[in-house]
């Protein structure tokens, strides 16, 4: 719904000013300073050491891995990498933080001064990156299912996976600039392969800074924080909540109190958790047990060759190599796995743009109506490989491929699964091309296949030269070498016959010599049911 | 020294020759623990089991004839604040009471690979904080010399075992002092190698970038081996070094003729008992005797060593001791909320020192205090590292007291936390700069008390500081 507000509203006279913070963890195999496995789900306390464990006398080594990811995603995110950076300590006390402080970078952090483009009603906007840091992630505090309502356990399983924070600067000006600046920051992040910024499993969590200003004043608002919102559209949501809520604030004669809020998304609404005199003093100082961390030219270098092509790049490359639509290339980019595929099938199979194009013609369609997303197509890139070049060797037909797609997403396996299953069907009808070609290379030499006819067996390696030639040799070899092989005698119309590779009997309506083809009738119990024409080489036990 | 004791050497060649069994060693050591340890108080636990065992394994050798690692069958006993896998570990601290770690420290580790027989962990004050061994939760160490003294601290029960003879040596940790200043007090030798030179990782961080873990024995060669055995990066400490470990022991026979030893007007001055300044002026006579170049040098930062490493400490202890609040290990005070608990499990787990120096080091990183005193600090010791650089440019060694008195009396001090402090004044220095630092006897007070003369080197340099330290010991 669009509401015209009228020129007056209040909410035309204030702007929003919207920083956020966004905590990602990295998809290293082990903890930021130890060799524990980062593996989500795990039982309880069962990923953990005398390090994680914060337990005395335990020191801290730190993960190369991490280090490489998180100067990757700040590469990518547009930040300077700084040559040395140093980790300090955040001092607080909280249960599921064992050591009584976080690891974390403070005044000289990883990476600063970059940006993202994000689309907007009026284009591409840049939102500004102040800073990516490196820093370790906290247990976890399980509250349900005890015995006991106050019991509270502590699952250290969590506890020193490593994270980066990226903290945007104040320049989003709206709750769908943040979302967009949400969903093009994840998408950077996942297609890099440093994390799946999966919400639900806590990869990705996200706080807001808002404020609100009349439009053209320079200075800013009071700002509240926004904690503890764990999807996108709640953010949106949050956000939208928090502007109406300060704009009437301050409509009403009142002042905006500095503080964090938690956002409810049952009700919609931010409530109050502690105000800026009850913040923390976190003491931050450098941490005596770590280094502080260099990253030289070379270093730098190193890491910047192994960033990927991101998203917006890639769409335009395929695009131009590919020639498919705009719209197919968002599809097909919409994850850097599928994309990979998508590229590593077109590359492989002998033509790129037949497999552009049955992913555009073929797959699409059916996936739209079967409402599944393309990460889970029955049919994968490769499989979409094979059944390209299978066409493209003329070894299937075009109905035959689809056919055999229908059966993959009616059983739910891929394209070179049911092609083993149903026997690596051959084109066979009188539609395919190699027939036809056939039969006009028998029309095109009469006298030769009079001979032919008569018992000249060495004329069956004319008539394959010929059918190659005439195919441009595209044509199957063994397919051309059967169907050009002469038949013994030429059925009578009336015969009961056999197709090679159908089941059941046919009998035969009327022969043409001519084209070497009859007409046959399917009898009962045969797989087919139409009239049609085939080739006098295909029909047998006559 | 001519006393008779056994040291590092004799065990090895009377195991090795069969005179004798690591187990009977053991036992004559268990013995004598039971004897003598009820007045003195050096030993907070003992793990004889483990001590058995490991003595059987060496016996086992033996009787095998198979070549014996360096110190196998050797007695030792550990400070408490390095964390030993099943054995109680407390620091010193009714916070620790019950602690039963999971895992070895990498110095004890490299010991016991190395053939030790760890007896059991040795008393000190609380989390290492303190001068004189009277802040440990459990007892106050009695001085071996003259049970009315303190045995210096915080190594107070180290440097006890080692006189006392219930421990052929000991590991130690020196944050402001706390291996030497003991020594020292006790009449033993007590090196505190470079900062990086010993890996950290198991030792209960009181101040992370001052601590250090180092031998206390009662010979300088007997030092050498230690530190031969400890030495060396570990991957589990991201700041112990890669340098190559030298041959220590070969080191310290080398000649001491043409060094250059440095003096500093700066150690001399006021608060410096007369006796000690004679005896340690006499052992600067001696070393000239045996060849050695004396040189003036100035250290002129070091008036502001005290108070800097009471800042960079402090500051570093109360981050370092936030994990000690009841949730997942040991001291525990009951209470119906969170905070309730976190509050009288601290209050009632920590001792008044440790209290002390948590507030001081919470107050000197709060906003709008820290640039005043944390980083000021940091940039006082970057000065105080500097003087040393300087001076070692002209000098190959440093020579100072170790400590302005000898050992005080129990309760003396103990309500006086500045004087307290004091004690380690000429010792901070050296932690702070990072430098290797050995301090080793040089004769008695009157009252028959230990005096103590501390070497400083440059960086990685503990062969030279040794090798003085062994030429004054066999000349003395």
């Amino acid at each position: 719904m669009v509401f015209k507000l009228p020129p007056d509203a209040p909410h035309l006279q204030y702007e929003p000013v919207i920083g956020l913070e966004v905590h990602v963890q990295l998809l290293t195999a082990t903890k930021i300073f130890c060799s524990c496995s980062t593996r989500f789900g795990d039982p309880p306390n069962t990923n953990t050491c005398p390090v994680c464990l914060g337990l005395p006398g335990a020191l801290p080594v730190l993960n190369r891995k991490a280090v490489e990811f998180a100067a990757l995603a700040a590469m990518v995110l547009g930040c300077r990498i700084n040559e040395t950076s140093v980790f300090a300590r955040k001092n607080y006390f909280y249960p599921d933080l064992p050591k009584g402080f976080q690891i974390s970078q403070y005044d000289k952090p990883l990476a600063e001064s970059g940006g993202i483009e994000v689309p907007t009603s009026q284009g591409n906007k840049k939102i500004g990156i102040t800073r990516v840091h490196l820093e370790e992630d906290a247990g976890k505090s399980l509250h349900d299912g005890f015995a006991g309502s106050d019991t509270t356990a502590i699952d250290l399983n969590r506890s020193g996976v490593p994270l980066i924070e990226i903290v945007s600067e104040p320049d989003i000006a709206s709750p769908q600039e943040a979302y967009e600046y949400l969903n093009r920051l994840k998408e950077i992040l996942v297609y890099t392969g440093v994390s799946d910024c999966n919400m639900e499993e806590g990869s990705l969590r996200c706080d807001a800074n808002i404020s609100v200003r009349p439009r053209g004043q320079t200075t800013f608002g009071t700002k509240a924080e926004i904690k503890n919102i764990n999807s996108f559209r709640f953010i949106r949501d949050a956000l939208e909540y928090e502007i109406s809520r300060q704009i009437e604030v301050l409509e009403a004669g009142g002042t905006i109190t500095q503080e964090t809020r938690l956002y409810n998304p049952d009700e919609g609404k931010t409530y109050s958790m502690r105000s800026k005199e009850q913040a923390h003093d976190y003491r931050y100082f450098p941490e005596p047990d770590l280094l502080p961390l260099l990253l030289n030219a070379k270093r730098r270098a190193e890491i910047q060759s192994m960033q990927p092509e991101l998203p917006e790049a890639l769409r335009n490359r395929l695009i131009a190599e590919h020639g498919i639509s705009a719209q197919d290339a968002a599809v097909l980019t919409s994850n850097k796995m599928l994309a990979d595929q998508f590229e590593r099938a077109a590359k492989a199979a002998k033509n790129p743009k037949r497999v552009a194009g049955l992913v555009q013609n073929e797959l699409m369609g059916r996936l739209k109506a079967k409402g599944l997303a393309i990460e889970h197509s029955p049919i994968t890139m490769d499989g979409v490989a094979l059944s390209a070049d299978l066409v493209e060797s003329g070894a299937i037909s075009g109905k035959m491929l689809k056919d055999l797609y229908d059966l993959c997403f009616e059983r739910s396996q891929d394209f070179p699964d049911v092609y083993e299953q149903t026997g690596r069907p051959q084109q066979s009808s009188d539609t395919s091309a190699l027939e036809k070609i056939v039969r006009e290379v028998f029309a095109a030499n009469p006298k030769q296949r009079e001979q032919y006819r008569g018992g000249k067996e060495t004329l069956h390696a004319f008539f394959v030269g010929q059918v190659m030639k005439a195919s441009k040799g595209q044509a199957n070899p063994q397919l051309v070498n059967r169907l050009t092989r002469y038949p013994g005698r030429v059925p009578a119309t009336g015969d009961k016959v056999e197709i090679e590779g159908r089941t059941g009997q046919f009998e035969v309506v009327s022969v043409d010599e001519e084209h070497w083809q009859a007409e046959v009738r399917p009898l009962a119990g045969a797989d087919a049911s139409e009239l049609a024409l085939w080739s006098l080489l295909r029909l047998v036990a006559y | 020294m001519t006393a008779n004791f056994l040291t590092i050497d004799a065990v090895r060649s009377a195991l090795q020759e069969r005179r004798l069994t690591a187990t009977a060693l053991t036992e004559s050591y268990f013995a004598k623990i039971e004897k003598q340890d009820g007045e003195i108080g050096a030993y907070v636990t003992l793990s004889k089991e483990r001590a058995l065992n490991k003595a059987a394994a060496v016996d086992e050798l033996a009787a095998k004839g198979d070549p014996l690692p360096p110190l196998a069958g050797v007695p030792v006993g550990i400070k408490d604040v390095m964390v030993t896998r099943g054995v109680r570990t407390t620091a010193g601290s009714k916070m620790l009471g019950n602690y039963i770690p999971p895992y070895d420290c990498t110095a004890v580790a490299r010991m016991e690979a190395a053939g030790v027989v760890v007896l059991g962990k040795l008393n000190c004050d609380e989390f290492a904080m303190g001068s004189s061994n009277e802040n440990s939760a459990w007892r106050p160490v009695h001085n071996p010399r003259d049970l009315g003294r303190v045995p210096g601290g915080s190594s107070g029960g180290a440097a006890a075992a080692v006189a006392a003879e219930m421990a052929v040596a000991a590991l130690g940790s020196d944050t402001g002092g706390s291996i030497r200043q003991p020594a020292s007090f006790c009449g033993i030798v007590g090196l505190k190698p470079t900062y990086g030179r010993v890996s950290r990782y198991g030792l209960i961080a009181f101040a992370s970038s001052l601590d250090h873990i180092g031998p206390m024995t009662k010979t300088v060669r007997d030092a050498a081996i230690l530190l031969q055995t400890i030495a060396g990066s570990d991957p589990m400490d991201s700041t112990s070094h890669p340098a190559t470990v030298p041959d220590y022991v070969a080191g310290i026979e080398q000649p001491v003729r043409g060094l250059r030893i440095g003096v500093a007007q700066e150690y001399f001055g006021e608060g410096l008992n007369h006796e000690v300044r004679i005896a340690v002026e006499a052992a600067i006579q001696k070393l000239a005797a045996l060849g050695c170049e004396i040189v003036k040098v100035s250290l002129p930062h070091t008036q502001y060593a005290v108070p800097t490493y009471y800042i960079v400490a402090t500051a570093e202890a109360s981050s370092n001791l936030a994990r000690f609040d009841g949730v997942r290990y040991g001291y525990r005070a009951e209470a119906r909320t969170l905070s309730g608990m976190y509050r009288k499990t601290r209050d009632q787990g920590f001792g008044m020192e440790v209290k002390r120096r948590i507030m001081l080091g919470t107050y000197v990183l709060s906003a709008g205090y820290y640039d005043a005193y944390y980083l000021k600090a940091q940039k006082v010791r970057t000065l105080l590292a500097r003087d040393f650089d300087d001076a070692f440019t002209k000098v190959d060694a440093i020579v100072t007291p170790t400590t302005p008195t000898a050992a005080f009396k129990l309760g003396e001090k103990s309500d006086d936390p500045l004087a307290m402090y004091l004690a380690d004044i000429y010792t901070v220095t050296a932690d702070l700069a990072g430098i290797p630092a050995i301090s080793i006897p040089c004769g008695e007070t009157k009252e028959k008390l230990p005096i103590g003369l501390q070497i400083l080197g440059k960086h990685f340099d503990e062969v030279t500081i040794l090798q003085l330290a062994d030429a004054y010991e066999k000349a003395a």
